[in-house]
């Protein structure tokens, strides 16, 4: 817990960028603070985006190391899609729910694992690399489901998806859950280290001893396994596994998430903190979005638009003239 | 020979180039003449590199001048020097390998008409431009099909197609064998003979006597001399460019090495560095300082990496009677080794994290994922470093890339003590850092080796290597070719290595 309330301490712009996706949204739709007790659970825009933001939050958890690493994973969307349907296959078929959550998950280790070796063994582009399996997976999850959308009745599973403990939504509290735990991995073994140094220099890191071959693997199985959690928790809202649509674009928000939260494309630094906040200014724009009554057509112009104005307030570029501002407001 | 024309090709009068914090070449001076090969020498951090850029306009200079045919010669860009007849050639040649040789030779003066590139008429200028050099390629594959030595020489043909008066050869024969570096020196004569100037940059001494007239040596941004080779023994030359007057009086006779009782801390066994031609056997003892002394050039570098496990290559390491493999650094490292890099920047510091985390890195790649050091333990090693060291930082969580160098040599070195390390190489352990903190890191060599630490250091400052090392391994060719018993003075080093130098000549 300390770990993430240490992460937050140097996250101003991106609680900047929330509040102010937030008061837009509050602009559009006038009850957009308002928060109901229904049916024993808490209801309202802003507990939907806890809600709704926490695949694409558990997706930055695990895209933000990718990225400190100096790599990419563009297969989160089709791992998604892989992970449910392994379960969606074992529930369907009579499977216990758990068996069906553990392969899924091994499911999911397994892809990051392929693209880890493929990286860290074979030396190959992580963009193009995990482009394979990006592409490659969503064949794989077909072949899973037989091709066809699978569907599953499993009380436990509906509650993992689309239940309330505490009268909050279960995968926010998944989602807080794994950022807890992830950060207290990161911040409390070496990886964290280890991570931020073969980002920063990955031939000084090999000089100084650090295995850099095994950090990529590793930053790639934990990205599998954050996207294979998430795609649990959409199979199971839905009930079902849909191999085509589960998870589809989702990476390129899971990106869009770790940059928003100040995490360098070039590799570095990095916060897990900031880019689960990174993934809800997201979430919060989406929803602002629906809640307006936009045509469903501008989703995406609105979406860039605003993603536009948030990387050109980090953008170096423009950071001097910032800087000029503040002064003359000082 | 090149005649003294009364007005020289190019003049390069006390010019001076700073970037913040150093001065890159300070009042050097340069002439070449009309048909002349000017071989330009000096080691890592000479300048050559700064003279080059200044010559061929990628570089202004902040003092002094320069003379093109006796009119102000101050290029703005690289352009505006190959307008006025100066071009370059570089190691990594500089076109591009997918598009075919006369694309490349033509690359921004196509012949066209309508707006259409005419192939057959660009094919043809191109076959032309070869013809000069012997050189009967097929101008319509690209050029990244043809050998090394094939696109250096397309690269001059392009060079001396658009600069006729001065071409800079940029240590054109690194990658080359030796038939097609002679195939190169053709071209180059030929080139000299119709009474262009060339300037040679090269650290083989054997293809500078072989091709150069003259030759004009920098050491540290400054200008040691200019000699005409003919007239200069290979020694001189070498004493000029590891700054070492020869004294007339004959050197101290070395006393006998010392002798070390008990096992070595390491033996060396079989070691093959890239690129070597033979393999060493080495064997360092606690508190022994081996120096290495060569040239740029010369595989002191390589036999460092060897030694860390850094570039894969044959041999072991016997540590406490078990011989070992070194596959990576990270087998050096367990075995108790530590490596202080010649490139601080990259190869060594990771810039954009603090002077602790820098500090802390080798000790917690040791001790493995599982094993963290806990944050209080980090805080007092590194303050205790940072406290013996002196290394000037405005606290330990400080960016490690804003440090001088200096601190920055400093942070490195206290790396590898935060491991206790049985050996620790040094490669180049005070270059580029100013003089304060390079008499302090002298300081701590020595303490160390009193505390029974093996070290073996490589330095091109040949006073330093004879007053720290008890013994001097000496390269050439990427080979060991002896080893000089300690103490020994700088102009028994010059000697050796120049010795050996006219043996191979001869």
């Amino acid at each position: 817990m300390m770990g993430v309330v240490r992460g937050l301490r140097g996250a101003t712009p991106q609680f900047l960028v929330l509040g102010l996706i937030l008061l837009m949204d509050r602009l559009a739709a006038p009850g957009f603070f308002d928060i109901s007790v229904r049916n024993g659970r808490l209801a309202g825009s802003l507990v939907d985006i806890l809600n709704r933001g926490a695949p694409v939050g558990l997706l930055a958890l695990g895209m933000a190391p990718v990225i400190a690493t100096g790599g990419i994973d563009l297969s989160v969307g089709a791992v998604m899609a892989i992970a449910g349907a392994v379960m969606a296959v074992i529930v369907s078929h009579g499977g216990s729910w758990i068996l069906g959550v553990a392969c899924a998950l091994a499911a999911g280790g397994a892809c990051g694992f392929w693209n880890g070796a493929l990286i860290a063994g074979l030396g190959i582009k992580p963009f193009v690399a995990t482009l394979v399996l990006m592409v490659a997976g969503r064949g794989v999850a077909q072949l899973v489901t037989q091709g066809r959308i699978m569907t599953f009745a499993e009380p436990h599973l509906a509650t993992l998806g689309g239940g309330a403990w505490l009268g909050l939504p279960v995968p926010t509290l998944i989602l807080a859950a794994i950022t807890v735990l992830a950060v207290l991995v990161v911040r409390s073994s070496p990886a964290g280290l280890f991570i931020e140094a073969v980002g920063g220099n990955r031939r000084a890191s090999r000089l100084a001893g650090v295995e850099a071959g095994a950090v990529t693997l590793l930053v790639y199985v934990a990205s599998g396994l954050a996207a294979a959690i998430a795609g649990i928790i959409v199979a199971s809202d839905i009930s079902g596994a849909d191999a085509n649509n589960a998870g589809l674009w989702f990476e390129l928000d899971a990106i869009l998430a770790v940059a928003v939260g100040g995490g360098s494309l070039a590799g570095g630094r990095f916060s897990l903190s900031r880019a689960v906040l990174g993934a809800l200014a997201i979430q919060a724009l989406k929803t602002g979005i629906l809640l307006t009554g936009l045509p469903p057509e501008f989703n995406l112009l609105v979406m860039a638009g605003a993603i536009v104005l948030v990387l050109c307030l980090q953008s170096p570029a423009l950071r001097p003239l910032a800087v000029r501002l503040g002064e003359r407001r000082a | 020979m090149p005649d003294a024309a009364p007005t020289p090709l190019l003049d390069a009068l006390q010019v001076r180039k700073t970037y913040p914090g150093v001065v890159a070449l300070d009042g050097v001076d340069l002439t070449l003449v009309h048909g002349e090969v000017h071989a330009l020498v000096g080691e890592n951090g000479a300048g050559k590199s700064t003279l080059v850029k200044l010559l061929t306009g990628a570089a202004r200079c902040d003092g002094g001048g320069m003379l093109l045919e006796g009119r102000r010669f101050a290029p703005g860009d690289t352009a505006a020097a190959q307008a006025a007849g100066v071009g370059a050639v570089y190691q990594e040649v500089n076109l591009v390998p997918n598009l075919t040789v006369a694309e490349n030779l033509l690359l921004g003066f196509q012949p066209h008409r309508w707006g259409l590139v005419r192939r057959g008429e660009m094919n043809r200028q191109a076959r032309a431009l070869l013809v000069d050099f012997g050189l009967d390629l097929d101008v319509t594959r690209p050029l990244g099909t043809f050998s090394v030595a094939i696109r250096q020489l397309v690269a001059i043909a392009r060079a001396v197609s658009l600069s006729t008066k001065v071409l800079v050869l940029d240590e054109p024969t690194a990658s080359l064998d030796p038939g097609e570096v002679e195939a190169l020196f053709a071209v180059v004569r030929k080139l000299a003979a119709r009474g262009m100037g060339i300037v040679f940059i090269s650290h083989f001494l054997d293809q500078i006597y072989a091709i150069a007239d003259r030759a004009t040596v920098l050491r540290n941004g400054r200008l040691v001399g200019t000699r005409t080779l003919a007239q200069t023994p290979r020694k001189e030359l070498i004493a000029m460019m590891l700054g070492r007057e020869l004294s007339e009086a004959a050197a101290l006779p070395g006393s006998p090495a010392a002798m070390y009782e008990g096992a070595p801390a390491v033996r060396f066994r079989g070691m093959a560095p890239r690129g070597s031609s033979e393999p060493f056997d080495l064997d360092i003892h606690p508190g022994e300082v081996v120096g290495c002394a060569g040239l740029l050039g010369s595989g002191r570098t390589e036999t460092a990496l060897a030694m860390f496990g850094a570039e894969a290559g044959g041999g072991e390491a016997e540590v406490d009677g078990r011989a070992h493999r070194l596959r990576r650094p990270h087998d050096a490292i367990g075995l108790g080794f530590g490596f202080v890099p010649e490139d601080r920047k990259t190869d060594g510091i990771v810039g954009a994290l603090s002077v602790r985390e820098n500090i802390i890195l080798a000790l917690q790649a040791r001790a493995g994922l599982r094993k963290r050091i806990r944050r209080r333990e980090q805080d007092r090693i590194v303050a205790d470093l940072i406290k013996a060291l002196d290394i000037r930082t405005p606290d330990a969580e400080f960016p490690i890339e804003q440090l001088s160098g200096g601190n920055q040599q400093k942070a490195l070195l206290a790396r590898w003590l935060a491991t206790n390390p049985r050996l620790l190489i040094l490669d180049e352990p005070t270059r580029g850092i100013d003089v304060g903190a390079h008499a302090e890191i002298l300081k701590l060599i020595t303490r160390l080796r009193d505390q029974g630490m093996a070290l073996y250091v490589i330095s091109a400052e040949l006073e330093e290597l004879a007053a720290l090392a008890d013994r001097i391994v000496v390269m050439r060719d990427r080979s060991m070719i002896g080893v000089l018993p300690g103490p020994t003075s700088p102009d028994r080093i010059v000697e050796a290595i120049a010795a050996e130098s006219a043996r191979e000549a001869a």
